[in-house]
């Protein structure tokens, strides 16, 4: 049984269409990133998984249960981490984190002060005094100090500087380890790209792509820069080469990753100076995705 | 080593100005407008010689003293007394604040937000924003000493003079000058401008205590406050203008004093250390409810005493009442000789139904605190652990029943006690009791609207303030002008037994509890099904 199954979710604020038939799941022990523009959707989505908002269409289930109807039971089991954290000015953060461990219903003992000490964090300080970064600091240690069979995390790092975004990282990986699925949501892909089995990407309430991270890269492609004794011919007319640009015996070129297997054994015949080639990053494909208008899903 | 400290100052005051231009002028015009409308209203309210000579007598009893201030030249009343003697004080606090919250804003507020160090950056002198909020405050304030000075002698009231007008006018600016150095001052102390306003409020709250006690016996202590000098300046009698050049050369002081500390601190820093808060949560903050008791419970004590002292402000002048009325040919339209029935019997459930819509307010706010949380997504933190919808608001409203029994009890005591003080003859503290107790699910209704209008139109709780203030004209003015029967019956305040010249209806009690009961219970099936909205 998955942990998260979202079956055609549909989503209107009044005439806006938030969400529009998503379909999704999270198998058991995954980390799933979850990345899109802004306003695309993530955070409906996670709200909805909260049941803090309710779906028009769809049904959107976690560990099997209704995620509006049982919410209070299923939130016994998860732990949550909004995008824009605000707090209440006049307790202090180690106030508020005790709260939020109590809330969860929790008795028995926690990480609290061990990750307070990793994070950093003054937890005598009024939440009225902390930056952002604190703010989202105080959520975090919540979170990761008890147990949870899920972590939804909406873009939880940022605001936090790259020493702690390391320790957050780091976090991830542990719960990962002890067997806990992770739904993150972010915009910053090389964190997906290193913590997540496996990715969606929602644009305009609509999931337009969605697989693991290898599966994912068949669709993109690889920028090569080739350099031989002779001239290479046909290259331009070579089934899945684009963008080529040649100066002399120099060709830049980028081509779609399943055909590179045997361009390089084409190119191979004219006789290689020096080949140098740039992996498909999940940049590339977010940027093709959005800067298409409908890109093809 | 001063060259340049002041440098652009000017340009300075300008941008404060451009900033505040809106406030300041909201906040001027409308201490001027209600101290002119008072000056007004004093004739209208006691028109002849008699009857300001009854007033004069009500006012000299311990609790006016300790709540207005010493009263000074009773045996000639006149209007401008009357206004020096009632209504200087209380204008003065109010001055008081505005100029704590204007100041503080511009000194530690600024700094907070890094405005300051945005404007430092620029040739700006070190001590330039300290000398522009200064001159800012000096000029806001007597701009509105003189407008009052001159509005008052404009008015061309009987006694309203203009010696005793400008000293009015003066004795005000001198009270925002002052205040707006006390809190300029305690800006270079405190870090953090929520504490600047903290200490100032609390130093405002202070000067006004030792005052109270001082005038009602030790006279000393009223010199210690600068409240107190306030109350020895007499306008339109004496006309004492050394309060008002005490005040500025206090202030003077204060803010050479704030002078110096801002010139050797460094941008930012104070010289209170940070008070450490508490590392672990207490044993009570553990719940929704004890998180939603936390998070009010200034605002709790405080409506509580608020609530209180009302009470006991109104008890003071009960024993004089009967004769007040007798004197008065307003209140024998309001209140016909009924058999049996005293005047000041007559007045109670008046009293209440005006106590009542006043206790409203506070268990109205805690409630609607609920949907503050919302709108600052603070609510989410909680829904989204193991808490229930039906628990949190549950939580709220508990809260908010339970103060509106502690504080109409509370009203009742105050009343009570000041009134049994003050003479021997009060009404019973039963029947007091009853009369408040029967408003009870009146004041259930209005929460039980503002559950209703939280579970199915959140973005409009703002109407229960609404049909609040109606129900406080429909009970307050409808009594005076006769209003139509259905006017007053619109509000649940109109439908309350006028204990104690009517007996208890109980059905209707019962009615109008299931009433609230039912609207409540709308609202939670509301709010368990709607979204969480910012």
């Amino acid at each position: 049984m998955p942990v998260v199954e979202i079956k055609n979710l549909t989503k209107d604020f009044g005439k806006v269409k938030a969400l529009d038939g998503v379909n999704l799941s999270v198998e058991e022990g995954e980390v799933y990133g979850y990345i899109g523009p802004n306003g695309s959707g993530k955070t409906t989505t996670i709200r909805i998984m909260l049941g803090t908002l309710r779906a028009n269409m769809g049904e959107a289930k976690i560990f099997g249960k209704d995620s509006w109807r049982d919410a209070v039971e299923i939130h016994k089991n998860i732990a949550y981490i909004p995008g824009e954290v605000s707090l209440w000015p006049n307790l202090t953060g180690g106030e508020v984190i005790d709260l939020f461990i109590k809330l969860r219903g929790s008795n028995g003992s926690n990480r609290r002060d061990e990750l307070i000490e990793r994070f950093d964090l003054d937890p005598t300080k009024k939440c009225g005094t902390y930056s952002k970064g604190n703010r989202q600091k105080v959520a975090l240690i919540a979170a990761f100090a008890i147990d949870a069979d899920l972590f939804i995390l909406d873009e939880p790092s940022s605001g936090l500087d790259p020493l702690m975004v390391q320790v957050f990282q780091e976090c991830v990986k542990e719960v990962k380890q002890q067997g806990s699925s992770v739904f993150l949501s972010s915009h910053i892909l090389s964190e997906v790209e290193k913590l997540c089995d496996k990715v969606s990407i929602i644009r305009e309430g609509r999931i337009i792509e969605s697989g693991t991270l290898s599966q994912m890269r068949h669709l993109t492609r690889t920028r090569m820069q080739v350099e031989t004794r002779h001239e290479v011919t046909g290259l331009g007319s070579y089934e899945g080469v684009h963008d080529l640009e040649q100066k002399g015996n120099s060709y830049t070129f980028q081509v779609d990753t399943e055909k590179l297997g045997t361009l390089i054994k084409y190119v191979g015949g004219f006789d290689v100076l020096k080949i140098e080639s740039a992996p498909p990053t999940l940049e590339d494909l977010f940027l093709r995705y959005y800067k298409q208008d409908g890109g093809e899903g | 080593m001063l060259k340049g400290c002041f440098k652009n100052t000017g340009k300075y005051v300008q941008h404060i100005l451009r900033r505040e231009r809106l406030s300041i002028s909201i906040w001027v015009l409308a201490i001027v407008i209600l101290v002119l409308l008072l000056t007004i209203a004093y004739p209208e309210l006691s028109p002849t010689e008699h009857e300001r000579q009854i007033m004069a007598e009500t006012m000299n009893n311990p609790a006016i003293t300790a709540m207005f201030g010493p009263a000074y030249s009773l045996d000639d009343y006149h209007y401008g007394i009357m206004m020096g003697h009632q209504m200087l004080l209380v204008t003065a606090l109010i001055v008081a604040i505005m100029n704590i919250i204007l100041a503080a804003r511009h000194t530690r507020g600024d700094e907070e937000d890094g405005l300051s160090e945005l404007l430092r950056s620029l040739p700006v002198g070190k001590l330039s924003n300290l000398g522009a909020v200064a001159i800012v405050f000096l000029g806001t304030n007597v701009l509105m000493g003189l407008l009052i000075a001159c509005g008052m002698t404009a008015l061309n009231v009987e006694g309203v003079g203009f010696a005793g007008s400008l000293l009015y006018g003066a004795i005000l600016a001198a009270t925002g000058i002052f205040f707006a150095c006390i809190t300029i001052l305690f800006a270079q102390i405190n870090q953090n401008s929520r504490g600047v306003v903290g200490f100032s409020l609390a130093f405002l709250g202070i000067s006004y205590l030792v005052r109270a006690i001082g005038d009602v016996g030790y006279e000393t202590l009223s010199f210690i406050s600068p409240l107190g000098w306030i109350g020895r300046a007499e306008p339109y009698a004496s006309n004492n203008w050394w309060p008002v050049i005490l005040m500025l050369g206090v202030a003077a002081m204060l803010f050479a004093a704030a002078t110096y500390l801002n010139w050797i601190r460094d941008m930012g820093a104070g010289f209170l250390p940070e008070k450490k808060g508490a590392s672990t949560a207490s044993r009570f903050l553990q719940s929704p409810l004890g998180l939603a008791f936390r998070l009010q419970k200034t605002g709790i004590i405080s409506w509580c005493i608020g609530v209180f002292v009302l009470g006991a402000m109104y008890g003071s002048v009960m024993g004089d009442l009967e004769s007040y009325f007798d004197s008065m040919e307003f209140f024998k339209d309001l209140f016909p000789v009924i058999e049996g029935v005293s005047l000041t019997e007559q007045f109670i459930p008046m009293l209440m139904s005006i106590m009542a819509v006043l206790s409203t307010v506070p268990p109205l706010m805690f409630f609607l605190k609920l949907r503050t949380e919302e709108k600052k997504n603070l609510t989410e933190h909680l829904l989204t652990r193991a808490v229930s919808r039906r628990s949190l608001l549950s939580s709220y409203l508990l809260i908010s029943i339970l103060a509106s029994i502690v504080i109409q009890f509370l009203a009742v005591v105050g009343l009570w006690a000041t009134w049994i003080a003050t003479t021997n003859e009060a009404t019973s503290f039963i029947t007091l009791l009853q009369a408040a107790a029967a408003y009870l699910p009146a004041i259930w209704i209005m929460i039980g609207f503002s559950v209703l209008l939280l579970g199915f139109w959140p973005k409009g709780t703002g109407v229960a303030w609404i049909y609040l203030a109606y129900s406080f004209f429909a009970v307050y003015i409808g009594e005076i002008i006769q209003l139509p029967e259905w006017v007053v019956k619109l509000s649940p305040f109109g439908h309350v037994s006028q204990i104690p010249v009517e007996s208890m209806n109980y059905t209707m009690t019962a009615l109008l509890t299931l009433m609230a009961i039912g609207l409540g219970i709308a609202g939670y099936v509301g709010y368990k099904n709607r979204d969480i909205q910012a």
